[in-house]
């Protein structure tokens, strides 16, 4: 019985995070062009978009191979199993066992090499120029990421989320120099991991400062379909993180009943809402920065990171 | 039992060798194929030994130093390694049926090849000094002499007559070891070694050749400069063997000295392998993103990847200096895991290098392009081990690189603040690392096997034959089957770690669910199978709903390209312009990287140029001293080859007279 409950927390969480993906880009979307004092597309329209993508033909480069057809598949799934791992609304996830932290990162880190694979595939500049800048920016934030998840692992001694949460939420966290830190390099991570501004513009069309976009660029129809949601799952997937590692509050424990779990998704839902209007309004307030200032901003997430794990190796044995 | 027969397959190889020379060319194919199945049940043989015996097996032959003989053991750790090393060579041989063909100098590699497979294993199953240096001197040799084999351009002649520099200085620096730890009773028996126990300043000084020994043979930053110039210049399954089989027997022979016979390890010992291992792992992958030719870049690679594993070892002699056992086994089980995967993942992306290079004999990345279309079966193996050197799960380095993490994490208990501080950042160096090794293997296969062709060759490639696609496909599957199934891998692995440190992890084949649980289950696991099966399930769940509920038409038509069609796979990006942005934040200060462009002025119709600068600092500084200093030393040393016999002999007769008053003020 406990089985099949487990079972169905961990299936409710695989569709919701697929079916809330879109929203939390749309209220992103909204919330920013309010901000510029614009009507904004509804909250709804990445659906929409979705869907208008699914009943167009894909047109295909005449060279491209089966691995740009392959691709979007792969970039899905693995970001999905990533984002089904962080917990959402409750912790006690049946399979969260099966991957930690630093899996995680990896699964995302699979997705993206798959993805600048992609960019390059079918041979043109706009592509390759895409691919070269994202595994330059993936060079720094993967190390900064592994090094946040250094510092959590050794605060709450493990590297599996669930229990990191489950630490979080408990009293013995208490204000920390390296909690901090590690908070304001995983939000810089997050930011350049989306391609969001001031790392990238998710709006952008114009050639030379796109990274995320000119990589798919050749795609069209279904398989641009798949890539968005993607995306959208990969924005959910680190607001996701940040909320239940450094807000877990009203994460539902492990094999809770009913009524913990409304709470929980209630409390997410607000977590999830809040994430979106502070990233909304931090990329109002900032311009983007040129390509080659990137490397100092992920450079110094990464010595953030360093830096939370070096004062905890130094501050105490475990 | 099995040490006999490993010993007479070993004879076999000798005999092969032999037989090489006396009979006909037109027995290329029979004898990669002997060597495959001698190489097969050499296999057999340890992989048994391995899992079931848990006992040494030890044999003394009546040859070698008269008072001494040849002493052989086989225990578990050697035949750990004689199963890295056998899987390396039966793929090798087998790939070498269909590639060896295309030898237009057969001779020049047949008689080696059997020679340099007999080297590696009676290395490891060498039980005295005596003869481990011999067998080390055969496999280099033999090697050098498979690096020569394309003797015709002055490259390869310059890689080898470096490589013959580095191997002789590794021998020599092996050998004085040897003659510290047998003392001075010459107990060169690795029995008696074991059984002494070496000061800790005498022990120090062994680690240091050992260092310098081996660590030169497995291309160890900064002894690592004739490495990126030898693998790649010998015949493609050479290549495979060397990056990914002989500098394994390195890593083996720095086990066997370090852990077996220098006795309790002191713990700054740890910060010098730890400081090399971080130091490999970032220049080698750094060195890589810069290469343009094919086999260059994944020998700079493999610098990458032994510096991993010796980032293994040092942890686990911090750990054991410190008295934490179960930390020290965590860190030698990743060490040794990451051994076999990298030893498979190298075997194929050098095979898959080769049949590049017989397809369309460019080594040039920036002269390929799309061969996924014409050579699907390279393009798909490669592909997968591109994946899996990348350290993405689930193929088998992540689930080393893995455990390597979880090592570092145990680290905050080490009571020095030498290692507090350091195992930190080397945590950094590895994750970095592993990073751009991501970033050089996309770059690897988006140029060469991605794309449009950038040549007449490349467009017209064919696919190999069935033999080298065999091999890769098995090759590369294996990867994929070690990450998948971690957790069996590992418990193979438990009797060599038990024979080095005396004790082993827990088994990991009884967790449920075949994960693997380094330490505890609250505190890290990780499942290859589930994480396989949930990426296959979603791709597939994925792949029906878009077929079911979306429009499933695909019209092809020419590229879009954001309007700008380009007519020139020229224009498309390069292997020297995808490594651009890596090159301008990584290289400027490690290799002064400057870019020079030149722009006509308007109205001249010259075209602008840009011209990329490169200086590899190590070899500026470290090795050109030397040379020159070798140089000018020799210069000036010349007036002694003129002298006439008189001179000579009362030169030999002070000489004597110098050396018997020094001996007399010693004693």
């Amino acid at each position: 019985m406990a089985l099949i409950a487990d079972l169905a927390v961990q299936g409710a969480q695989m569709s919701l995070v697929v079916l809330l993906a879109p929203a939390a880009t749309g209220i992103v979307r909204k919330a920013k062009a309010r901000l510029l004092r614009r009507q904004g597309p509804p909250v709804l329209q990445p659906y929409r978009d979705l869907l208008r993508l699914m009943r167009k033909d894909v047109v295909l480069a005449e060279n491209a191979s089966w691995l740009f057809r392959a691709a979007p598949y792969l970039i899905f799934a693995a970001t999905w199993v990533a984002a089904a791992l962080v917990p959402t609304f409750g912790a006690g996830l049946l399979f969260s066992w099966s991957a930690d932290l630093i899996a995680i990162t990896a699964l995302l880190g699979s997705a993206r090499f798959f993805l600048a694979l992609a960019g390059m595939d079918v041979g043109t500049s706009f592509g390759g120029i895409g691919s070269s800048r994202e595994v330059m920016i993936a060079s720094l934030a993967e190390p900064a990421m592994i090094m946040i998840v250094f510092s959590l692992a050794l605060l709450a001694g493990s590297t599996q989320l669930s229990t990191i949460a489950e630490y979080m939420m408990s009293p013995q966290v208490g204000l920390r120099v390296t909690l901090g830190l590690s908070f304001v390099a995983l939000m810089m991570v997050g930011i350049a991991e989306n391609a969001r501004i001031p790392v990238d513009n998710p709006a952008t069309h114009l050639e030379l400062t796109m990274v995320h976009e000119a990589m798919i660029f050749e795609y069209s129809g279904r398989h641009l379909a798949v890539l968005e949601l993607a995306a959208y799952l990969k924005l959910l997937l680190y607001i996701s993180l940040i909320a239940c590692v450094f807000a877990p509050w009203g994460l539902a424990p492990a094999n809770a009943g009913w009524a913990t779990l409304t709470i929980g998704a209630a409390a997410y839902s607000g977590k999830l809402l809040l994430g979106c209007l502070v990233l909304a309004g931090f990329e109002t307030t900032i311009a983007k920065m040129r390509v080659f200032r990137v490397p100092t901003f992920l450079g110094a997430a990464l010595m953030l990171g360093l830096l939370g794990t070096l004062l905890l190796f130094v501050s105490r044995g475990l | 039992m099995s040490l006999a027969l490993a010993l007479s397959c070993i004879a076999a190889l000798f005999g092969l060798s032999v037989t090489a020379v006396l009979v006909g060319r037109r027995t290329t194919r029979l004898l990669y194929a002997a060597s495959f199945v001698i190489s097969a049940i050499l296999l057999v043989v340890s992989a048994f030994h391995l899992l079931t015996e848990s006992l040494p097996a030890l044999l003394v032959l009546p040859v070698g130093l008269p008072w001494l003989g040849a002493h052989f053991r086989l225990d578990a750790v050697a035949s750990f390694f004689l199963v890295v090393i056998n899987l390396g060579s039966a793929g090798a041989s087998f790939y070498g049926i269909g590639y060896g063909a295309h030898e237009r100098e057969p001779f020049r590699v047949l008689p080696f090849y059997p020679v340099f497979l007999a080297g590696m294993n009676l290395v490891v199953l060498a039980d005295d000094a005596f003869s481990f240096l011999l067998s080390w001197e055969l496999m280099s040799l033999a090697s050098w002499a498979l690096v020569m084999a394309h003797h015709r351009s002055s490259e390869n002649r310059r890689a080898g007559y470096i490589y013959l520099l580095m191997a002789s200085l590794g021998t020599f620096a092996l050998l004085l070891a040897f003659g510290l730890l047998a003392g001075a009773q010459g107990g060169y028996a690795f029995a008696a070694m074991r059984a002494s126990h070496p000061t800790p300043l005498l022990a120090s000084l062994a680690l240091f050749l050992v260092l310098v020994g081996a660590g030169s043979k497995a291309g160890l930053v900064p002894l690592h400069v004739w490495l990126p110039l030898a693998h790649p210049a010998a015949p493609s399954h050479v290549s495979a063997l060397m990056s990914g089989v002989m500098t394994k027997v390195a890593i083996y022979a720095v086990i066997r000295i370090v852990f077996d016979f220098l006795g309790p390890p002191v713990w700054w010992w740890g910060i010098v392998v730890l400081s090399l291992g971080g130091a490999s792992a970032l220049m080698g992958v750094l060195y890589a993103l810069f290469e343009i030719d094919l086999k260059r870049v994944l020998a700079y690679s493999t610098i990458e990847n032994i510096g991993f594993i010796f980032v293994g070892l040092g942890l686990a002699i911090a750990f054991r200096a410190d008295g934490f056992a179960a930390a020290s086994v965590l860190a030698l089980t990743a060490a040794l895991f990451h051994v076999l995967n990298h030893s498979l993942l190298k075997s194929v992306l050098f095979f898959g290098s080769g049949a590049v290079l017989t397809a369309t004999g460019e080594r040039n990345m920036e002269a390929l392009g799309g061969l996924i279309h014409r050579m699907p079966a390279t393009a798909l193996a490669v592909l997968g081990a591109c994946a899996g050197i990348s350290a993405l799960p689930p193929f088998n380095a992540f689930a080393s690189e893995w455990l390597t993490f979880q090592a570092i994490l145990l680290s905050p208990r080490l009571p020095q603040w030498g290692l507090k501080l350091l195992v930190p950042a080397i945590g950094a160096l590895l994750a970095l690392s592993v990073a751009l090794a991501a970033a050089c293997f996309v770059r690897v296969y988006g140029n060469a096997f991605l794309g449009r062709a950038r040549s007449a060759v490349a467009a017209s490639a064919r696919e190999v034959d069935f033999f080298s696609r065999l091999t890769m496909l098995a090759l590369a599957t294996l990867c994929l089957l070690a990450g998948i199934f971690p957790g069996l891998v590992m418990d193979a692995i438990g009797p060599a770690v038990q024979s080095v440190l005396s004790s082993k992890m827990a088994s990991q084949a009884s967790v449920p669910w075949l994960s693997i649980v380094p330490i505890a289950q609250s505190r890290s696991s990780y499942n290859g199978l589930l994480v396989f099966l949930f990426i296959m399930l979603s791709a597939g769940m994925a792949v029906l709903a878009i077929h079911s509920l979306a429009n499933r038409k695909t019209r092809r038509a020419a590229i879009w390209d954001c309007g700008y069609p380009d007519g020139s796979p020229a224009l498309q990006y390069s292997a020297g312009s995808f490594s651009q942005p890596i090159r301008r934040v990584f290289g400027t200060v490690l290799f002064r990287a400057r870019e020079d462009i030149t722009m006509p002025l308007p109205g001249d119709a010259s075209p602008a140029e840009l011209e990329v600068r490169l200086t590899d600092v190590i070899w500026e500084v470290l090795y050109e001293p030397i040379a020159g200093a070798v140089a000018y030393a020799a210069e000036r040393l010349n007036v002694l080859q003129f002298l006439t016999i008189r001179r000579y002999l009362s030169l030999v007769f002070f000489a004597l007279v110098a050396l018997l008053v020094v001996l007399a003020i010693w004693r």
